[in-house]
C-alpha cells in the first residue's frame, strides 16, 4: 500500500474515532463510528485483504451500525446532548485507555519486527507449492493473484472446522433466543 | 503506477459513470413515464424536443419527447431550495448526497464488455477488477441505507420518520435474503470475479440459459439440473432487488397513500432530484448485476462471443464495444422489466412484506443452499450419499414449511 493511502485512512479512522467522542449528538457520534469502521476497511483493503475489508463493511457499517443508528433514532435521546462531564466516567474511560495502551506495548515490544514478504512472483510460487497443483488456489497465485477468499474458507473449514461450527450454532441459540423471548412478550 | 495506467483508470471512471450510465437515469425516467403512459391509455410527455420554431422555422423537432428528461432536470435545478427551519441541518444536508454516492461507487466492479485490445495493450472495460465483486456491490449499496435513513430522521417531522425507520428495516431484511440467494451462483462458478464469472457464462452457456458450450466438465445434464437452484435463486434475488432499491411494489418508504412523500417529504429542488437520481441508479446497478449473475453479462450467447472477440481493424480488437452495446440492451429491457412491474403490481402492506422477507425468501434462500451444493457435489460423490442428502433436503423443507406454518397462527391477546 502506497504510504500516502496509508496516512489518508489512518487521519479517517483517528478522526471518526475522536469524533465519537467528541459529538454530543448520538447520531453524530454513530455516524463517525461509521467514518471509522469505513477508514479501517481502506487499511485492510490497502493490506490486500480485500474480502476482510469488504466484510468489515458489510457487517459492522452496513448492518451492525444501521441498528445502532436505528435505535438511537427510534429512542430520540435528548438527555446525552446536555453537557454533562461526571468525573466517574471520564476516570473509567482514561484507565481502560491506559490499560489498552500498556497491552499494546507490551504486544509490540515482544512481537519480532519482521517485514511481510512482498507479494511478488517468487512468494507466489512458494505459496503455491503448498496447494494441489490445479486447484484454484495455486493457479490463482500462480498468475499472480492474491485468491484471499478461497484461501480464508480454506483455513476456515479445513484448519478451524470445529470452532466455525460451534460459532455457527452459538449465533443460532442467540437467534432462538431472540424469537422465544419476543415471543413470551406476546402471551 | 505510471502515468498513463492512471489516465486510462479515470478515462473509465469518466465515461463508464459518467457517461454511460448516468445518462440511463433521466433515460429511465423518461422510459418510466412513457411506459406508464402506455400501460394507462395516455400517451404521456411526447412533445419536448428541439425548439426549432424558436429559431424561425415552421415546426418543431419533437424527438418523441426525449428531450423531456432534460427538461425536468433544469427545472429541479431552477426551484427555489427550500430548506425547512426545523430540520437537523447538516444531516439534512448529508443525506441525499449519501444516497447517490454509494450507487455510483458500485459501478466499479460492473464489467461492460469483453477486453478491448489496441496496440498489443489490452484493456478491460470495467473500472476495478476486483476479485470480490459481488461482495463490494453489497457492502457498498448497503451503506445507501445511510442517506435515507438519515432523511427521515433529520428532516424531524414524523411521515418522513416513518418513512426512513421503514427503510432500515426493510433494506436490512431483504439484504440477508439478496445474499443468500446468491451463494448458489458462486458455488457454481467458484469465482467472486464479476469478469470471469461472465467469461464462464459466454463460454459455457449462461446460467439460466445453458444451451451452448457443452465439454467434459460442463455437459448439457449437469447445466440443466443446475438450472433449478440457479431458477430459484434468481426469482429471490430479483425480488428482494425491488425491496432494496425501494421500487414498486415495495416502495413502503415513500407511499403516498400513508406517508405523503415519505423521508424525502420535507426535501425540495435539486436535494429532492438527488435521492430521485439514487433511487433510479440503484436500480440500474441492480439490474446489472442480476443481468452479469444470471443472464450471462455482455455475452451475445449462442456461442457467438469467440466470433465477435476476433473481429478486428489492423491492431484494433473493438470486440468489446459490442459486447458493451449488447450489455446495454439487456440493461435497457430490464430497466423496462422494472417499470412494467411498478405499474402492474400493487403495494404490499408492511407486515407482508417482512413476511414475505424473513418466512419465505429467508428460507426459500437457505433450502436452496443445501440443494445447489448438493447438485454441485453430486458427480464426486457415491449414489447413498446424494440419496441421504437428498431425503435429509426433504425432511428439511417439510421442516421449514411446518414452521412457517406455525408462525402464522394468530398470537394470543395481548393482556392489560
Amino acid at each position: 500500500m502506497p504510504s500516502y493511502l496509508f496516512w489518508l485512512f489512518s487521519v479517517i479512522m483517528l478522526a471518526g474515532g475522536a469524533a465519537v467522542i467528541a459529538f454530543r449528538n448520538p447520531v453524530a457520534s454513530a455516524l463517525s463510528v461509521v467514518a471509522c469502521f469505513v477508514g479501517l476497511a481502506g487499511l485492510f483493503i490497502g493490506l490486500s485483504a480485500f474480502f476482510v475489508g469488504v466484510i468489515q463493511i458489510l457487517v459492522y457499517t452496513g448492518a451492525v451500525m444501521v441498528l445502532f443508528l436505528f435505535i438511537i433514532m427510534l429512542l430520540d435521546l435528548k438527555d446525552e446532548e446536555k453537557s454533562a462531564k461526571p468525573l466517574v466516567p471520564i476516570a473509567a474511560g482514561i484507565g481502560l485507555v491506559a490499560a489498552f495502551t500498556m497491552q499494546l506495548i507490551g504486544v509490540l515490544s515482544r512481537s519480532p519486527d519482521t517485514t511481510a514478504p512482498a507479494l511478488d512472483a517468487q512468494t507466489f510460487t512458494v505459496a503455491a507449492a503448498g496447494f494441489p497443483a490445479s486447484s484454484k488456489i495455486a493457479t490463482n497465485l500462480l498468475s499472480g493473484k492474491l485468491p484471499d477468499v478461497h484461501l480464508i474458507g480454506r483455513t476456515l473449514f479445513t484448519q478451524y472446522n470445529l470452532p466455525l461450527q460451534i460459532l455457527g450454532v452459538l449465533l443460532l441459540v442467540a437467534t432462538i433466543g431472540v424469537v422465544v423471548l419476543s415471543k413470551r412478550q406476546a402471551d | 503506477m505510471d502515468i498513463l495506467q492512471i489516465a486510462i483508470i479515470l478515462v473509465k471512471i469518466v465515461t463508464l459513470t459518467f457517461l454511460v450510465v448516468l445518462p440511463l437515469v433521466p433515460l429511465s425516467v423518461y422510459f418510466e413515464r412513457r411506459f406508464s403512459a402506455i400501460i394507462q391509455d395516455r400517451v404521456g410527455p411526447n412533445r419536448v424536443g428541439i425548439p426549432f420554431s424558436l429559431l424561425g422555422f415552421k415546426k418543431d423537432f419533437h424527438l418523441f419527447g426525449l428531450v423531456q428528461p432534460i427538461a425536468d432536470g433544469l427545472k429541479l435545478f431552477l426551484k427555489e431550495d427550500f430548506t425547512p427551519a426545523h430540520v437537523r441541518k447538516a444531516f439534512y444536508w448529508m443525506a441525499p448526497a449519501l444516497t447517490v454516492v454509494p450507487a455510483l461507487i458500485t459501478v466499479c466492479v460492473v464489467p461492460f464488455g469483453s477486453p478491448i485490445s489496441i496496440f498489443g495493450h489490452t484493456e478491460k472495460l470495467v473500472i476495478a477488477d476486483l476479485d470480490i465483486g459481488p461482495l463490494f456491490v453489497f457492502s457498498v449499496a448497503s451503506l445507501s441505507v445511510y442517506g435515507i435513513t438519515l432523511a427521515g430522521w433529520s428532516s424531524n417531522s414524523k411521515f418522513p420518520f416513518i418513512g426512513g425507520v421503514r427503510s432500515t428495516a426493510q433494506m436490512i431484511s431483504y439484504e440477508i435474503a439478496l445474499g443468500l440467494s446468491i451463494v448458489p451462483v458462486l458455488m457454481y462458478y467458484g469465482d467472486l470475479n464479476l469478469g470471469t464469472i461472465v467469461k464462464q457464462q459466454a463460454d459455457h452457456g449462461w446460467l439460466l440459459l445453458p444451451l451452448w458450450g457443452h465439454d467434459a466438465t460442463h455437459t448439457l445434464s449437469s447445466k440443466l439440473l443446475f438450472w433449478f437452484p440457479a431458477a430459484i435463486a434468481f426469482l429471490i434475488f430479483t425480488i428482494s432487488i425491488f425491496a432494496e432499491t425501494n421500487r414498486m411494489p415495495f416502495d413502503l418508504p415513500e407511499c403516498e397513500t400513508e406517508l405523503v412523500g415519505g423521508y424525502h417529504t420535507e426535501y425540495s429542488s435539486m436535494k429532492f432530484a438527488m435521492f430521485f437520481m439514487g433511487e433510479y441508479a440503484a436500480m440500474v446497478i441492480g439490474s446489472a448485476l442480476i443481468i452479469t449473475l444470471f443472464l450471462g453479462g455482455w455475452s451475445i450467447g449462442f456461442g457467438l462471443d469467440a466470433v465477435v472477440e476476433k473481429l478486428h481493424i489492423g491492431d484494433f480488437y473493438y470486440g468489446g464495444f459490442i459486447h458493451m452495446g449488447c450489455f446495454m440492451t439487456k440493461l435497457l429491457a430490464f430497466i423496462l422489466f422494472f417499470i412494467l412491474v411498478r405499474w402492474t403490481v400493487p403495494r404490499f402492506r408492511y407486515d407482508q412484506l417482512m413476511k414475505l422477507g424473513w418466512v419465505v425468501f429467508f428460507e426459500a434462500a437457505l433450502i436452496n443452499v443445501f440443494l445447489a451444493a448438493l447438485i454441485v457435489a453430486a458427480p464426486q460423490l457415491q449414489a447413498a450419499i446424494i440419496g441421504i442428502g437428498s431425503v435429509l433436503l426433504v425432511i428439511l423443507t417439510a421442516a421449514v414449511i411446518w414452521v412457517a406454518k406455525v408462525s402464522e397462527e394468530q398470537p394470543k391477546i395481548l393482556r392489560a
